[in-house]
């Protein structure tokens, strides 16, 4: 098999998630750390349109943007954990709301907000978004398409862990069992799959690194965490 | 065998409409464009039921089912009807046409709104911009005949009907894409003499009567 290398940024979700797309087919491949305020010459070669992670390289090729290279993961290694169904109909609605997931990145919104109202204002913004989810994207399964971690679980995974360290942070309630308990229970489910739960970054180091990430938004300095 | 029942819920003037009216000729499928009478101020019920999440069109209804979301519909038409291919059959080159359509879906439209909305010296900051964006694409094509290779393909389908605008932007901008990017508008006439391309060109003069329309509207002027 060719070598797979994957540009990553800890703790980002957006590497998570094609950490998660790989871990689950059981694809071998080696992980490099970009420095995100630094970023190398080798990787800005293999981005030059976005300069952002996730950056998946395949036997010298690279693939940008977390979904495309979902998508890539997938057509390249079908046969092992399939990420979308077979149906074309069922494969546009996975797309449909990996597309909406990674549109309106609903925890960004809250962590990035500076002054009370913004952030208020967010809050109310990211549970009208979390409604949708709960009504419209969410069935009587236990994941998005069925019964198997798919794509749009993963392009949804910043919800199921990040989002409540960012709560913690921002001192704000934005997931809550009762208001949304199908979201509530995916996230619950997502995060006991043996796969995902083996491959979640720790939270109390989540907690110290987005801390200091937050100080520097209010420094007015406005990193972005691809 | 039963016929398939294909709707588009469309909108004469709309790129993402006209995306999936071409790749629904490409693909051979007969279908029916109902066209939204007043998008702005009284969207249908079908719509409405249709797509509640985003409530615009297009939204594609194939034996009643509904797909939302253009380059999701492309996508959809594309597998639906395999034949022939809108994505190349390699996967590295099928991520590349999608990297550059979701690249196009970020960058074209706002880039186009920003000079429809823009004035003064903002004026000249965002006409910079938008044409940087077009360079950036004329660079993708490089030689080839269409941003697919040698055949019209996904990335032609989702990036030509934005162009069907860029004479509105070019009277709003004061400049011409053909002038610095000769070989983008040389692909842009290859595909516009397209029979499949063609036959949903909107006039441009009535694009750009629409836009200074819409400027009214919002109070642009």
């Amino acid at each position: 098999m060719e070598e797979v290398k994957l540009f990553g940024h800890w703790p980002s979700p957006f590497s998570y998630k094609v950490i998660w797309a790989l871990k689950l087919k059981g694809i071998e491949y080696e992980y490099v750390h970009e420095d995100l305020w630094n970023k190398s010459a080798l990787f800005l070669q293999y981005n030059p349109v976005h300069k952002k992670i996730p950056v998946l390289v395949h036997g010298g090729k690279p693939i940008s943007e977390s979904i495309v290279i979902l998508e890539y993961i997938e057509e390249t290694w079908p046969e092992s954990h399939p990420l979308l169904p077979k149906n074309p109909y069922e494969r546009s609605v996975a797309r449909f709301w990996a597309k909406f997931a990674d549109e309106k990145c609903i925890d960004n919104k809250v962590f990035f907000s500076v002054g009370e109202e913004e952030l208020q204002k967010n809050v109310e913004e990211s549970k009208k978004l979390l409604k949708i989810v709960e009504e419209q994207g969410l069935g009587e399964t236990k994941f998005f398409g069925g019964n198997e971690v798919g794509l749009a679980d993963l392009a949804f995974g910043a919800i199921s862990h990040w989002l409540g360290v960012i709560e913690e942070i921002m001192g704000v309630k934005v997931l809550q069992s009762h208001t949304f308990p199908r979201l509530f229970a995916w996230a619950e489910n997502f995060k006991q799959d043996p796969i995902i739960k083996g491959n979640l970054p720790h939270r109390d180091e989540m907690l110290v690194y987005l801390k200091y990430l937050r100080e520097k938004v209010l420094a007015e300095q406005r990193p972005s965490l691809s | 065998m039963s016929k398939d029942e294909v709707i588009l819920l469309d909108f004469w003037v709309s790129p993402f409409s006209i995306r999936a009216k071409i790749a629904l000729a490409e693909k051979g499928v007969e279908f029916e464009a109902r066209e939204e009478a007043d998008l702005l101020n009284n969207k249908s019920e079908l719509l409405l039921k249709s797509n509640p999440i985003h409530k615009k069109v297009p939204v594609l209804l194939h034996n009643g089912k509904a797909i939302c979301e253009s380059t999701v519909i492309v996508g959809y038409i594309d597998e639906a009807w395999p034949s022939p291919g809108l994505l190349p059959s390699c996967p590295y080159e099928r991520s590349a046409a999608r990297f550059w359509a979701d690249y196009i879906d970020k960058k074209v439209y706002d880039a186009g709104f920003n000079i429809w909305k823009s004035k003064g010296e903002e004026l000249k900051v965002v006409n910079k911009e938008f044409m940087e964006i077009v360079k950036v694409l004329e660079g993708v094509l490089g030689e080839k005949k269409f941003f697919g290779g040698d055949h019209f393909g996904f990335v032609d389908t989702i990036l030509i009907p934005h162009t069907f605008w860029f004479y509105g932007y070019e009277q709003f901008g004061g400049f011409k894409v053909e002038d610095e990017c000769p070989k983008f508008s040389a692909w842009m006439k290859r595909c516009m003499e397209k029979e499949n391309v063609a036959k949903f060109i909107p006039d441009s003069t009535k694009v750009y009567e629409f836009l200074c329309a819409i400027k009214k509207v919002f109070g642009l002027e």
